[in-house]
């Protein structure tokens, strides 16, 4: 594969899921980045006790990405067969325990910002 | 630095932009040209072809004649008859594959006539072209094994991956039973160039595996008949094979050539270098031999002095364009190059063969060269593969050197088959990979 550009994976995720699943994927992947960076640069940094919280949901992110793999495929834990699989098995839980985290992070933040600020006595 | 909610969107907005600015590239303007373009087959080869050439010329008359209204991913039927996948999983409609600028004539091409520059179809349509592209597939002979009909397939132990989704299904449905219930499994493949070369030795395998996770491997023998001395063509894929064979308690025997079924009987016959053998089955993958459609093999296109028997187009390895008519073209299957009758193949054939056309179109000369890569996704059981890839010189080509090994069954390789081919396949059909 001496021509793996950007745009031919573009068009292989789109086959993959489907344009219009593909880019609300996208979509929403960004939105939630972006929100996410703002409420970091709004806040001038995390806040420790809502990440501390959010990083309880790191091994169920983990856990759910690498169960999802395996329920997708016709493939199972004993089919790992080499070290670069060990690796795109690690590479996927921590794609499902970083997502999950930023994503708890966020629902705290939009959820629970108001009610934990007056206790915690920080500014915005 | 205090930043408000207008600024920060301001600056996201921004960097999209950019982004987006990016992802563009640049794209090569169409070349104007009135040229007439026949494509015979809408297979693979054809519509990648078809969707390329009409992005890149501007004017030309892209013509592509098929009698088949279905697009079938056949890459799909192995694991239709691993009973993964339902026969749609391989079928889509073939018209919705190709642009609108593209004329599809729903018939079969009956004459080509080089001499002349046209193609005449069944109903006699004749269809004059400047530049012609072969692109037909290849012809499945049943009639070569001898006893042999189609619709013994899925019954008496009978299978035939290879002759279309609900085959396969059919197929499966034999495998699974005996599997089931045990005895010889007999495998074959023919002595002519043939379409994917690793999927007689993935079904093999795939077979071994259900036998092996019902608990029935003790009452399973396995049977490879091998048409030459090797199980691949490529020495060091064949000596993996063989390891991974007799590690699976595979019988295997060389030089045999199925010619001949005796369905009730549950008996094949092979011709051997020692004469006629017969051997046993309960379960069988037939795969007849293989050659270019007679329209094909009709015609002044095929190698006068090879492959006489199956008529592949005689054109030059590296450039695809043919050696005695240079306004003629092959790719895919049909193509008379000493390997690459696979999908990956396709998609380092059509861009070279597209490369020469539009510079034969434009006055010049092209320096794009088709190396003979083909890769073959191994399936040594399900959830594992061995991506194998190679070229002309039986080099392996491995795409991620160092990351991916070529020879170790690896679970990657197993979820680049079955999760990342078929849209990469489907990418190349629309020309974008």
């Amino acid at each position: 594969m001496k021509e793996l550009t950007f745009e031919t994976l573009l068009a292989v995720f789109e086959e993959m899921f489907g344009a219009g699943l593909f880019w609300s994927l996208v979509v929403a992947c960004v939105a939630i980045g972006v929100l996410f960076i703002y409420i970091v640069v709004r806040e001038r940094g995390l806040e420790s006790r809502r990440l501390v919280r959010a990083e309880l949901w790191a091994p169920v992110g983990a856990v759910a990405a690498i169960a999802f793999i395996f329920f997708i495929t016709n493939s199972g834990p004993s089919d790992i067969g080499g070290p670069v699989d060990v690796i795109v098995l690690l590479l996927v839980g921590v794609a499902g325990a970083v997502g999950l985290t930023i994503l708890a992070y966020l629902l705290q933040s939009l959820v629970g910002s108001r009610r934990m600020k007056p206790r915690d006595g920080q500014q915005g | 630095m205090k930043i408000n909610r207008r600024e920060f969107m301001g600056f996201v907005a921004g960097s999209a932009a950019l982004a987006g600015l990016g992802l563009r590239g640049a794209a090569a303007a169409p070349l104007k040209s009135s040229a007439r373009i026949v494509i015979l087959g809408a297979g693979a080869a054809g519509t990648a072809m078809a969707n390329r050439l009409a992005k890149s010329l501007d004017g030309a008359q892209i013509t592509i004649v098929d009698a088949r209204k279905q697009h079938l991913y056949q890459p799909g039927f192995t694991l239709i008859a691993a009973g993964l996948a339902a026969p749609e999983y391989s079928v889509t409609d073939t018209r919705d594959w190709l642009p609108s600028s593209v004329r599809l004539v729903q018939e079969a091409a009956a004459e080509i006539d080089p001499e002349g520059k046209s193609v005449t179809t069944v109903s006699g349509t004749r269809l004059p072209y400047d530049f012609l592209v072969l692109a037909t597939g290849l012809s499945l002979d049943w009639s070569g094994i001898e006893g042999f009909d189609l619709d013994q397939v899925g019954q008496n132990g009978i299978g035939a991956v290879y002759a279309g989704p609900d085959y396969a299904l059919k197929t499966w449905q034999a495998m699974d039973r005996f599997t089931d219930k045990g005895g010889v499994g007999l495998f074959t493949r023919p002595a002519t160039e043939m379409k994917c070369a690793g999927a007689p030795l993935k079904y093999t395998f795939l077979t071994d595996d259900y036998a092996r996770k019902k608990g029935t491997r003790d009452k399973v023998e396995i049977r490879y008949a091998a048409h030459s001395s090797s199980l691949f063509s490529v020495p060091i894929v064949h000596e993996k094979v063989r390891m991974l064979f007799d590690e699976r308690g595979f019988d295997t025997v060389y030089h045999h050539v199925m010619k001949a079924i005796d369905p009730d009987r549950g008996v094949a016959t092979f011709s051997t270098p020692d004469g006629d053998t017969e051997m046993d089955f309960d379960f069988i993958n037939v795969i007849p031999p293989m050659r270019a459609p007679a329209v094909i093999r009709n015609s002044p296109l095929p190698w006068q002095d090879k492959w006489t028997d199956q008529g592949w187009a005689e054109v030059d390895q590296y450039t695809l364009q043919h050696r005695r008519y240079p306004e003629v073209f092959a790719v895919g299957d049909v193509a008379g190059v000493p390997k690459g009758k696979t999908a990956a193949s396709v998609k380092w054939q059509v861009p070279v063969a597209e490369a020469h056309l539009l510079a034969a179109i434009a006055g010049k000369d092209s320096d794009a060269v088709y190396n003979g890569y083909t890769s073959c996704p191994l399936i040594t059981r399900v959830g594992r593969a061995m991506l194998v890839e190679f070229d002309y010189k039986n080099n392996l080509t491995p795409s991620f050197p160092g990351v991916i090994a070529p020879l170790e069954e690896l679970w990657i390789s197993w979820l680049m088959k079955e999760i990342g081919l078929k849209p990469t396949y489907y990418a190349m059909l629309r020309g974008k990979a």
